[in-house]
């Protein structure tokens, strides 16, 4: 019974494997290659969803400025990997700093694992929506820091931002051009897709590790029950600490990517809205499950391309002309989605528990 | 004889103006089940409070199996073996009974980041004793059937015995129970007494705060009565029982 089972759900998980590694061949045919592009940005997401959820889902620790990690990571790559640094210090590096994108990624994961525990270490006490507060300040900082430091030494270039930055290569081969794998052509947009899928499977392998784990109970008895968790001997302030670090890793890590696959970086990406955007992914999936929040985060990047792409003919075709712009409507669809799983699936669209315990039934009624 | 497991000697907490504790002094022994009783706001929770290091103590010293913990966090005592639960139950509501009680595990187990990650031999070894123990407590406080269901979802009564599995699940030297026969009837009451003389008879020492007079006099070895902060009396239960402070603090005394 159990080997049938156990068999069947890696069928399952191989189909499904096959069908996302066709899905920007499928996408492009069908729907044209601005959609892989969506794509492209719909795994970041997802990347930066799993990662918040660690802070969010896992610890309970709710966190309002947590792009501020994903501005790290991708200033990190920013400034390491584009010529701009021959700005700020023509003496030290004439050419700019150019370092492979590989070297850079574990550097920005570790710089915004320290920035996490830097947010983290005065925000022990807080809770709930002071905690919410204080980190929302940080986010601010950071993208003001980002905005304003292009003086006294040209840092971040200001509200330009930092563009000509290195496209990441593979082994040698650079993902910003049309490559032949196997006799398959594979454009761009393709080859960063298939990056993206490999390190969102890795984010969501550590989060799965980290989930069923002394370390991912301890935080989850700590988002039940602070005072029971440190009464039953978990160190309160570590594991918060590491949750902080662990989540704003993940967050790093994604904004390298995304540097990289945008080839230019500016503080406006970087707002509050787009934590505001991420930690709706958490909340709208399930906080807490790893499935759930991927379906959060692939619903809500998809979401707004979808009403760009629909509201305007709709509208045209009904009454002939545009009578609500689909950037305002989006943010109206936004809130009411949002209010209505609120109310009808406050645990989320697929919260965590449901189908463990689904599980655990048909084990015990074996 | 051998030095107490706990002891407290001229214990003082003060919040703001108002003394909640002061000059309290107790010293538990090994291998005894020790009651505390008193009055509504006597301070017998906040006794619990400074054993377990959610308060601090402002005056006196806190000797526990030999050493000092005066400035201790919560999870120093844990691991130092004082575990407890709460008069308001405080489970992990979303976990399931098992999770609960592999959460006390915490402290005497050592896997980190790097072990989770990795799943490596160590890692997947400890995970199973954890489990082990975990399912072995569970059917040890008698609710082995529950072990899949979400905290939440127990009864009361389960709720209680889950709380004492999670506490042992720190292997403590003592234990300590913030009235855990409150709302239980009569019979739940005498499993719970049958259930606690046992935990003394595999070695941990018990403090327990109670309001059912009738189980403190049949289970104590000791009972300290506490009153607006200050110990009035101390002895074996009937002695207690017959004290004219006790029943003035109970009954109301003359100057009242």
């Amino acid at each position: 019974m159990k080997k049938y089972k156990f068999s069947k759900q890696n069928m399952l998980f191989g189909l499904l494997l096959i069908a996302v590694l066709l899905l920007p061949f499928v996408t492009d045919a069908l729907l044209g290659r601005g959609w892989v592009r969506i794509m492209d940005f719909a795994m970041l997401y997802i990347m930066l969803a799993l990662g918040l959820n660690i802070v969010v889902g896992y610890a309970g620790l709710l966190d309002l400025g947590y792009i501020a990690f994903f501005a790290v990571g991708a200033y990190c790559y920013a400034l390491a990997g584009s010529p701009h640094l021959a700005m700020a210090f023509p003496m030290l590096f004439p050419e700019g700093l150019h370092l492979s994108f590989w070297l850079v990624v574990p550097l920005a994961a570790l710089l915004a694992g320290g920035f996490g525990v830097l947010l983290g270490a005065p925000t022990l006490r807080l809770r709930g929506d002071y905690l919410a507060i204080v980190t929302l300040g940080f986010g601010e900082i950071i993208r003001i820091f980002m905005n304003n430091l292009n003086a006294p030494v040209n840092l971040t270039n200001g509200p330009q931002g930092i563009s000509r930055i290195d496209p990441i290569s593979v082994a040698g081969v650079s993902l910003n051009a049309t490559q032949e794998v196997f006799g398959i052509t594979l454009p761009s947009v393709h080859l960063y897709f298939y990056l993206f899928l490999g390190f969102a499977a890795l984010v969501v392998f550590v989060s799965h590790r980290l989930e069923k784990s002394r370390i991912g109970r301890a935080w989850m008895a700590i988002r039940e029950d602070e005072i029971a968790a440190a009464s039953m001997g978990i160190n309160t302030r570590n594991l918060k600490l590491l949750a902080f670090a662990m989540g704003a890793m993940f967050g790093g890590v994604s904004g390298t990517l995304f540097a990289g696959f945008q080839g230019f970086v500016s503080p406006e990406s970087f707002s509050l809205m787009e934590s505001i955007m991420v930690l709706c992914m958490v909340v709208l999936g399930g906080m807490g499950n790893i499935y759930g929040v991927i379906l959060g985060g692939l619903l809500l990047a998809l979401l707004p391309e979808v009403l760009r792409h629909s509201v305007v003919p709709l509208q045209q075709a009904v009454f002939g002309k545009t009578l609500i712009d689909p950037e305002s409507l989006r943010m109206l669809l936004f809130g009411t989605a949002l209010i209505m799983v609120m109310l009808y699936r406050p645990a989320g669209l697929w919260p965590s528990r449901v189908r463990r315990r689904e599980l655990a039934s048909d084990e015990t009624a074996s | 004889m051998t030095a107490p497991l706990l002891e407290l000697s001229n214990i003082g907490k003060q919040f703001g103006g108002l003394n909640a504790l002061s000059e309290v002094s107790l010293h538990i022994r090994r291998g005894e089940i020790y009651g505390l009783i008193g009055p509504n706001g006597a301070g017998k929770t906040t006794l619990f409070n400074i054993i377990t290091g959610l308060y601090q103590l402002n005056a006196g010293e806190f000797n526990f199996n030999g050493r000092s913990y005066q400035t201790a966090k919560p999870h120093v005592l844990a691991q130092a073996g004082i575990a407890r639960t709460f008069q308001n139950i405080r489970l992990f509501a979303n976990l399931t009974a098992l999770e609960n009680v592999m959460t006390g595990r915490h402290t005497r187990t050592q896997a980190g980041v790097f072990g989770a990650l990795l799943r490596n031999r160590s890692t997947r070894d400890e995970e199973r004793a954890s489990t082990e123990r975990a399912r072995e407590l569970l059917s040890y406080v008698g609710i082995a059937s529950a072990h899949q269901m979400l905290a939440k979802n127990l009864s009361y009564g389960e709720q209680r015995r889950l709380e004492i599995a999670r506490a042992l699940a720190t292997d403590p030297l003592l234990l300590a129970l913030d009235e855990p026969a409150a709302g239980m009837n009569a019979t739940e009451t005498e499993s719970l007494k049958a259930l606690l003389q046992d935990i003394r008879s595999i070695g941990v020492t018990v403090v327990l705060i109670e309001h059912d007079v009738k189980l403190i006099m049949g289970l104590c070895d000791r009972v300290a009565v506490l009153d607006y902060g200050r110990k009035i009396a101390e002895g074996v239960p009937e002695q207690v029982r017959r004290d004219p402070a006790v029943i003035a603090a109970y009954l109301g005394g003359e100057d009242e």
